[in-house]
């Protein structure tokens, strides 16, 4: 490993403008994902710029539509949060079971999202919550669907000199349920095979909408819009769901790799997302 | 780069190129070893120290980002010549063979117990995921870090 220049900011204006000036700096905020690319010889940044001080970055707040995250907020601070229990419960769940306690405490939701790994166990959440992320760069900044920030591995659509800095959550409403699985060789510290999660709308007594998405089974995290139409505007059964979990492989294109292999990941892709529709809509009252 | 941190309790300043890891650091410019060098991949927990209170690998924390934090590792448990009661707790339960991942699960248990005076046994599993023992000592260890709790409440109890 090597590096030239290592600068820190604690404003998010001095950082942006550092940025725009040297596009090829590579962020650091918990450092997890980082340090190992360095280590690998992935990565081999001749700048570095910590963003670790900027404290409008951090933190969870409730906001009239709902949740703010910073992007520096750590995996650890959203499992121990119970206004992300309470208003954000997919991602919640996704925290409890996220990597280790060492990693939690350094790992950021902005570095889970940025390094863009179909694995990234935060996103599926994110996008059945209906999620919106923010950017900031010099002269401006966007506001977009988590669902098209991802762009394929380790790729999103945040150009050179541009942050993400805040993602947020509207506010669940009532009759509304929400469930997250995942499925790897163990609980602690291993990427997942296939993770799921969904969100249930039900008004009188039918899906009035629902959505479903996967991670670890297409080159960025995917919605599973084929099982969604199959649901919405009926009334929930078990054969339902069942039959619905089937299309799940319209939605995926899943690989084989050390983890699992691609056969395996489609069988499970339907466990999964009958498992969690099956939870999301006891939670809904169905 | 000048990096200026505290190393248990103490003040350090240090001159060291900015793309090792806070690892290399402890272990090679201030000779706290320690601190264990596993994988290095954050998989392990051989080189697990508190930052600011928190357990962290140290192996994927790049050395600059110390600056101003309170760091913690395995030299800093012992007081006045004293075992931690965690420490004691290790060796009356046996709680290792060879001891290299001995530091880190000492210093996770650390950072356990002082959020969690009285963990539950599956609290205790939990919080060591990230620490491998790979000769096997995990029953011991989870008995070791049981009565440590059990220690350090008698302890508290007795000056309280």
């Amino acid at each position: 490993m090597s590096m030239l220049e290592y600068r820190r900011f604690s404003s998010l204006e001095d950082a942006l403008r550092f940025l725009s000036e040297r596009p090829d700096a590579k962020i650091v905020a918990g450092g997890t994902d980082l340090v190992v690319q360095m280590r690998m010889g992935k990565l081999k940044p001749s700048t570095v710029a910590d963003i670790r001080g900027i404290r409008e970055l951090r933190g969870i707040r409730e906001s009239d539509e709902g949740l703010e995250i910073g992007a520096l907020t750590t995996i650890e601070e959203i499992r121990e949060s119970s206004l992300v229990e309470r208003l954000a419960p997919p991602l919640w769940e996704a925290a409890q079971e996220f990597a280790t306690w060492q990693i939690r405490n350094m790992g950021t939701l902005g570095g889970n999202l940025c390094n863009a790994s179909p694995a990234a166990d935060t996103a599926p959440p994110l996008m059945v919550l209906g999620a919106r992320v923010r950017t900031a760069r010099l002269g401006g900044g966007r506001t977009i669907p988590i669902e098209e920030f991802f762009r394929g591995p380790g790729e999103t659509i945040l150009e050179k000199g541009e942050l993400l800095t805040h993602v947020h959550i509207p506010r669940p409403g009532d009759s509304e349920g929400h469930a997250f699985q995942r499925l790897g060789r163990r609980v602690a510290h291993i990427l997942s095979i296939v993770s799921a999660a969904a969100a249930v709308g039900v008004e009188d007594g039918r899906i009035g909408w629902v959505r479903v998405a996967l991670g670890s089974v297409a080159p960025t995290p995917v919605r599973a819009r084929t099982v969604e139409r199959e649901l919405t505007g009926k009334t929930p059964s078990r054969d339902l769901i069942k039959s619905a979990s089937e299309k799940v492989l319209n939605d995926i294109k899943p690989i084989s790799d050390v983890r699992a292999s691609a056969e395996y990941r489609r069988a499970m892709s339907v466990v999964l997302v009958r498992r969690v529709l099956e939870k999301a809509l006891r939670r809904a009252g169905a | 780069m000048r990096i200026r941190f505290t190393l248990n309790g103490r003040r350090v300043e240090v001159d060291a190129p900015p793309h090792i890891t806070l690892l290399e650091l402890l272990r090679n410019y201030l000779r706290t070893t320690g601190v264990k060098r596993g994988c290095e991949t954050g998989e392990c927990g051989a080189c697990t120290i508190l930052m600011d209170g928190k357990p962290v690998n140290s192996c994927l924390i790049l050395a600059p980002m110390a600056e101003g934090a309170e760091i913690v590792t395995v030299e800093g448990l012992a007081e006045d010549g004293r075992l931690h009661p965690i420490q004691e707790a290790f060796i009356e339960e046996n709680a290792l063979q060879c001891g290299y991942c001995t530091p880190g699960f000492l210093i996770t248990a650390k950072a356990l117990l002082d959020r969690v005076p009285e963990p539950s046994v599956e609290l205790v599993k939990d919080a060591l995921t990230g620490n491998i023992c790979r000769c096997g000592a995990y029953r011991m260890i989870i008995s070791a870090v049981l009565r440590a709790s059990e220690k350090m409440r008698t302890t508290s109890a007795s000056q309280g």
